[in-house]
Formats: structure tokens, C-alpha cells, sequence
């Protein structure tokens, strides 16, 4: 036990202290928050010059108003499109937008022509679509003497709220679904990474320490199995600290950029999704309330130890055998990429359910997804949200911890053989063979 | 009393016996020599030895104890390659590597203090292993496996890829520990390394233990009755008699004899003769002639 625990705080603190993790801890937050300042200001700017747009209005559909849009700014003329195309021409305007007259209030298609030497853009073209369409209808209340508000209580806004059979049953609300699928789905992804980064890093690291022939020195003191061990759990540890750090840095990093630089990201964010979807910012912050409100009445209480239990047992089982494959890759790293194929498969296939499983979280395949061992610890959490049956769980949590203790040992056996094999080639026969190899 | 009792070891890989029905004891306080070709079982034998692989069958007794895992931080293992971690600092590394021999860390770092001295290796303590020659790293090795003190060391080829200096270090090294009780086994495929320092030897050969014993002895035992003999003067062509001529020059000769009493008989026949002896010399047979002769089936 002394000696297990000597094993995890070397490869606790080596890597710790390493310069990559310093590296990677502290720029990955910083990538993030570049990422979306980049992509908040793609997403923000529409286009990079002015354009003024001369309206031809010849029968006052629009009653000489037009919202300007995102460096667009409209103004309605009395003359001709052939003087106006003149006026293009000479510069004074960039564009001629003119609206025919509709023949008859049952009128259901209209072209409205827009004259330019360059096009507008798509996005420009869709809000101007909507804005003219939104005066159309207006335009065709007051021609029909119809009453606006009276029309206004026709459209109905549905949502529909799903409610328990039974009362001990936990009442959600409608947006439980979604605020549930996007905290699944973070968890889904959060498990996929952390299986693929840290397992790999073990694989390495056995690796490293087959090929500089350290690895005969460590077994005549400690037990190969303490030393995979050790390793997968040192490895596991520096994954959480890694974890921990970004939970605490990123809020840090984008606080201080908001600070410095008087620009906050996550507003650029919000601004262009409302932008893009044409969002109330009052029904914005009504979803954001809502959401909040959801995400505190979430199960904490199972979600979070169900997701640490799926968390440390996924990892366990997939670093171990990502040990084993350590082991038996020679000084060939072109054979890695052979054995750990089996490995990656079901991972990747996990990752595929998980998005099935979000959408549909009682379907047959989300359902076999969260029990069968190896999908479970990527499905499960994402489904976590949604009410999974005790008897699912129950069965998922068991099956995945028998199998990670067989995979454990498994993982050792060809472990304690691989270490040792110099210039022979890996194959599954070989892996194979090494599992009933004795001691 | 013996440190290590070998009795009647087999272990197999697959259909290949790399230990076949070994059987030896090594004394406590010597340094025993374990020879044999590449790929003769030597590595595996030594593996069983460390507590890597056990055995499938037989038993290893190490001070009349079973062998078991609690042994291993009364034991030093020197592979034959070499290996450190090499991002890892000297000093750090040492201390690791004596903690899991059970060593507590502050007596660790004072006996490793101990050893920079001693090889004046002071300012090597911060230093990475891979910014380290290859020399330079061997030094740390031989530190890493005899620094918590074990009761036994086993060195597998301690001298290969050492320069005449630092193999010269390790010897008195080795000598040294000796000295201070320490057993040691010292495994090679050159047999000429052996002679010098080791008490006894085994000799190895396809899994099987050919020959065990005092270096001494075994060379007595094997020894041809071949005498060199530098004079002057002339001797007649009579040689003959005393037994088969290997060699001959003018001041030279080299007689296999039939017995040590034939050989007295010679020297007493030369003098007679009038010629000036100016020496007289057995020549023993060397480790690997008594070893080929074995294999071969000559002896």
C-alpha cells in the first residue's frame, strides 16, 4: 500500500509539475475564451460598410417607415427607379429597394425588386424579408378594417409541461427537457474527453517506461499490477486537478478579461444568438430565469455521485486498458494505432448514443446504452436527468463495476507480460496469449 | 550459510524451457558468477530470483526463508539494459526509487549524499537524467541498486557500455561491498570479466546448470597438466618422454604432462641437461575453455 501510494504521487507530481500541464492547463481556458470572442464577433458583424438603400414606395404599403438593419440605413424617395439607378450610379445611394403596389388584399406572393451592383448578404436578405412580410400583413389588417389586437390573440404560444402520474413522482417543468439535455449532453462530453486525453496520457506513460527500461527496475521493487495501478490512479488525479482548475479559471479569466478590456464574451454571445434569432432580450432573460430556476431544481443529489461513480469507473476501465495496449506496443509506435482501434470504437460509439440518448432519453437504444458496461459511463450521465428507473441504474452501476474489476485484472495480466516483451510483435494472439501466460 | 538456495527451478515460455531443472546455493559473501551465452536462462533465472516471475516449479530459499515480495527490499537489481526515467531529476529519482525499497526519505537522501560523494558527483543531484552521458547514467544506476544496502546484488553485464575508467570504479565498488558482507551475483556472457573477481561461479547452458563451483577448484579440476617453460641453453630432442609436446621455439616449450610428477621429472631433466631455466608456469585452462569443452561434450 505504501509502495501504491509512492507510485501515485510521483506520477501525481511529475506530471503536475511538468511544463505541459502548466502549459495546457492555463492556455486551454485562454483558447476557449478566444474561441468565442472570435466567434462572438463573427457571429456579431453583419457586414463592414454602410449601405444607404433608396425605397420606391409607389403605393405606401409600408406608410414611410422602415427599421434601418445592421449598417443599413433606408430612405423613401419620391423619384423613379430609372432617375434613382442614376443616383446608384453617381454614388449617393448604394441600392434601390422598391415595394409594388399589391393588386388585392388576397395577394399571397410578392416580389420585391432590390437594385444594386453587389447583392446583400444572406442574412441581411432574410431580416429585410421578414421585416417587409411583418408590413405586408399590417398593411393588409388596415385594408380589411380588421382589428390588430384581435388578430394578435389568435396566435397561441404552446408549450406543453410534462406532470408526474403518481404524487410521489417529481413534478417538472417544460423546460426541464432542455436545460436537461444540455447538462447530459456537457456530461457526455466532459466523460468522452476525459476517457480519450487521460487515457491516453497512461498509455504513454507505460509506454515510456517499457521503452527507457525503467520498467525492470520498478518490478523487481513493486508488483506490476501496483504499478498500473499507481499509474492510472496518479493519472486520474492529475486529470481532476486539471478539472478543478479550469472550473475555477475560466470564470477568472472572463471576469478579468470583462474587466480590462470592458467586453464580455458571453455578451457578445447572447447578442448574436438574439441577433440571429431575432429574440426578445425580455424573453431572453424570462429563458435565462427559467433555466436557472431548472438547473437548481435538478437532482442533485443523484446526479452529481452518479456522475463521479460513472466518471471514476469509465475512466478506470478505459485507462486500464489503455495500459495493456501500453504494454504491449514495442519501441513500433506505428502499432498503436492498430491496438488501440478496439479501444476507440466502442468510446466513439458511446459518444453517438449519448446524442440519441439526450434526444430520446426512454428509447430502447439510450436505454441499452446507459447498461451496457461499455457505453454506460458516456450514456448514463446524459440520461442521469431524466428520471432513469432505479432498476436501470441499479443494473447499469453493478454491470459496469464487475466489468471494470475484470477489466482491471485483465488489463494486468497482459500488463505484467507486455512490460517485459522486447521485439515481439503485438498481435491480439499475442494479447491473448499473455492473459493465460502464469506468473 | 547460504543467501540464496536455488533447488530444482523450471520455468517455461510456451513450448521453450528457459530453466530446466536448476539446482545451486549461494553463499553468503561472495561474489558469484552466473555465465553463460545469450539466451542460455540466465535473465529468467535472474527474474525469478527478483520476484518478477515465479517459478513453475521448484524453490528459492533466501536465508532459509521462501523467497517472497517482502525480500525484494533486502535485494539490488542492476538489468542488463539499463533504464531511468529520464525527465526525472538524478536526485529525485534516487530518493523514489529507495523509498519503494523501503527506505524512509530522509535516510534516502543522506545515503545517496553519501554515494554522489564518493564518485564526486555532487552538482549532479538537480540534474536531469537526459541531459546525462551515458556513463554519467550508468554511475546512477549502480547508486540505484545498492543504495538501501541490500543483502544481495545481482548485476546483470554490470560492465558493458562502461568505459576502462568507470568499469574500474565499479569493480572496486564491487570489491568494496563485498568487503562489507554484501553478496553479490554478477551475471555475464564473458567469461574472461569473471575469473578476477568472482569466488564461485555456475555455469548455464540451454536452461540447465553444466558446472557450479569454487573458480578455484574448477579450474584444478580441469586442468590439462600443461607447463610452459622458458630457459636457455639447449635441451636435447628427448622432450618426448615426459609427455606430448604443444609448442616449441628455441628458448620455449609447452608440454602437456601426464601428471604433476612428469612435469617435476622434466624440470629436473632440463637442468641436468644444462640448460638455464628462467621460468616454469601451469597453465590453467580459462573459465570459457572449460566452458566450451563442456558444451561439447569433451569433458
Amino acid at each position: 500500500m505504501d509502495k501504491l501510494w509512492l507510485i501515485i504521487k510521483r506520477e501525481y507530481l511529475t506530471r503536475v509539475k511538468s511544463k505541459s500541464f502548466l502549459l495546457s492547463t492555463f492556455l486551454t481556458p485562454l483558447a476557449f475564451l478566444v474561441f468565442f470572442i472570435v466567434v462572438g464577433f463573427i457571429m456579431g458583424n453583419k457586414s463592414d460598410s454602410d449601405k444607404k438603400v433608396a425605397v420606391v414606395d409607389p403605393g405606401n404599403v409600408l406608410n414611410k417607415v422602415m427599421k434601418d438593419g445592421d449598417n443599413i440605413y433606408y430612405t423613401f424617395s419620391d423619384k423613379g427607379v430609372d432617375v434613382l439607378k442614376k443616383d446608384v450610379e453617381a454614388g449617393s445611394y448604394d441600392g434601390i429597394l422598391f415595394i409594388p403596389k399589391p393588386d388585392s388584399s388576397a395577394v399571397r406572393k410578392i416580389k420585391v425588386l432590390y437594385y444594386s451592383e453587389n447583392q446583400l448578404g444572406l442574412d441581411a436578405q432574410s431580416s429585410l424579408e421578414n421585416q417587409i412580410s411583418e408590413r405586408f400583413s399590417e398593411y393588409k389588417i388596415a385594408a380589411l378594417g380588421l382589428d390588430k389586437s384581435v388578430l394578435e390573440n389568435i396566435k397561441t404560444d404552446v408549450t406543453i409541461d410534462p406532470e408526474p402520474i403518481r404524487v410521489d413522482q417529481r413534478d417538472e417543468s417544460s423546460s426541464a427537457a432542455a436545460v436537461g439535455a444540455a447538462l447530459g449532453t456537457i456530461m457526455g462530453i466532459i466523460m468522452y474527453m476525459s476517457v480519450f486525453i487521460y487515457g491516453s496520457m497512461v498509455m504513454r506513460s507505460v509506454m515510456e517506461e517499457k521503452m527507457s527500461r525503467i520498467v525492470e527496475v520498478m518490478i523487481s521493487s513493486v508488483k506490476p499490477f501496483q504499478l498500473m495501478m499507481g499509474k492510472i490512479i496518479g493519472v486520474g488525479a492529475v486529470g481532476l486537478t486539471q478539472f478543478t482548475l479550469w472550473m475555477i479559471l475560466i470564470p477568472l479569466i472572463s471576469m478579468f478579461v470583462t474587466v480590462v478590456f470592458g467586453f464580455d464574451p458571453q455578451d457578445t454571445q447572447s447578442q448574436a444568438m438574439a441577433g440571429a434569432q431575432s429574440v426578445d432580450p425580455d424573453d431572453l432573460r424570462m429563458m435565462v430565469g427559467k433555466v436557472m430556476h431548472e438547473i437548481l431544481n435538478l437532482n442533485w443529489w443523484m446526479i452529481i455521485p452518479c456522475f463521479i461513480f460513472y466518471f471514476l469507473c469509465g475512466y478506470i476501465l478505459y485507462s486500464s486498458l489503455f495500459a495493456a495496449v501500453g504494454s504491449a506496443i514495442g519501441d513500433d509506435l506505428g502499432e498503436s494505432q492498430s491496438l488501440t482501434l478496439p479501444i476507440t470504437i466502442p468510446v466513439l460509439l458511446a459518444f453517438y448514443i449519448m446524442f440519441a440518448a439526450v434526444r430520446a432519453p426512454q428509447s430502447s437504444m439510450a436505454v441499452f446504452g446507459s447498461i451496457f458496461p461499455l457505453f454506460s459511463p458516456i450514456v448514463m450521465p446524459s440520461r442521469i436527468v431524466f428520471n432513469v428507473p432505479y432498476w436501470q441504474i441499479g443494473l447499469s452501476m453493478a454491470l459496469l463495476l464487475a466489468t471494470t474489476v475484470f477489466m482491471v485484472w485483465l488489463a494486468g495480466r497482459i500488463y505484467r507480460v507486455g512490460i517485459l516483451m522486447y521485439g515481439k510483435k503485438a498481435s491480439f494472439k499475442e494479447l491473448r496469449k499473455w492473459m493465460f501466460y502464469k506468473d | 550459510m547460504n543467501i540464496l538456495s536455488i533447488k530444482d527451478v523450471v520455468k517455461t515460455y510456451e513450448s521453450k524451457i528457459a530453466v530446466n531443472h536448476v539446482t545451486f546455493d549461494i553463499p553468503e559473501g561472495i561474489i558469484y558468477g552466473m555465465l553463460g551465452p545469450n539466451g542460455a536462462g540466465k535473465t529468467s533465472l535472474i527474474r525469478i530470483i527478483t520476484t518478477i516471475t515465479r517459478p513453475d516449479s521448484g524453490e528459492i530459499l533466501f536465508n532459509n526463508e521462501r523467497l517472497n515480495e517482502n525480500h525484494t527490499s533486502f535485494i539490488g537489481y542492476m538489468p542488463e539494459e539499463r533504464g531511468l526515467y529520464k525527465k526525472m531529476k538524478v536526485g529525485e529519482q534516487l530518493v523514489y526509487l529507495a523509498q519503494l525499497k523501503g527506505m524512509s526519505h530522509k535516510d534516502a537522501k543522506s545515503t545517496i549524499d553519501g554515494w554522489f560523494e564518493k564518485f564526486d558527483i555532487k552538482d549532479w543531484y538537480n540534474k536531469k537524467i537526459m541531459d546525462l552521458s551515458k556513463g554519467m547514467q550508468q554511475k546512477v544506476q549502480f547508486i540505484a541498486t545498492v543504495m538501501h544496502r541490500p543483502k544481495l546484488i545481482i548485476l546483470d553485464e554490470p560492465f558493458s557500455g562502461l568505459d576502462p575508467i568507470n568499469a574500474n570504479l565499479i569493480e572496486d565498488e564491487i570489491l568494496n561491498l563485498k568487503k562489507m558482507g554484501t553478496s553479490i551475483i554478477f551475471s555475464t556472457h564473458r567469461m574472461e570479466q569473471v575469473e578476477e573477481i568472482c569466488d564461485r561461479i555456475v555455469l548455464i547452458n540451454q536452461g540447465k546448470n553444466v558446472l557450479e563451483g569454487d573458480v578455484k577448484e574448477i579450474k584444478n579440476t580441469y586442468k590439462e597438466n600443461l607447463y610452459n617453460i622458458n630457459f636457455v641453453g639447449e635441451i636435447g630432442d628427448d622432450l618426448e618422454k615426459f609427455g606430448e609436446i604443444k609448442e616449441k621455439t628455441d628458448q620455449n616449450v609447452t608440454m602437456k604432462c601426464e601428471s604433476p610428477q612428469k612435469a617435476n621429472d622434466l624440470l629436473r631433466w632440463m637442468i641436468q641437461n644444462g640448460a638455464l631455466i628462467t621460468s616454469f608456469n601451469e597453465i590453467l585452462p580459462t573459465i570459457n575453455n572449460i566452458f566450451i569443452r563442456k558444451v561439447e561434450g569433451k569433458i
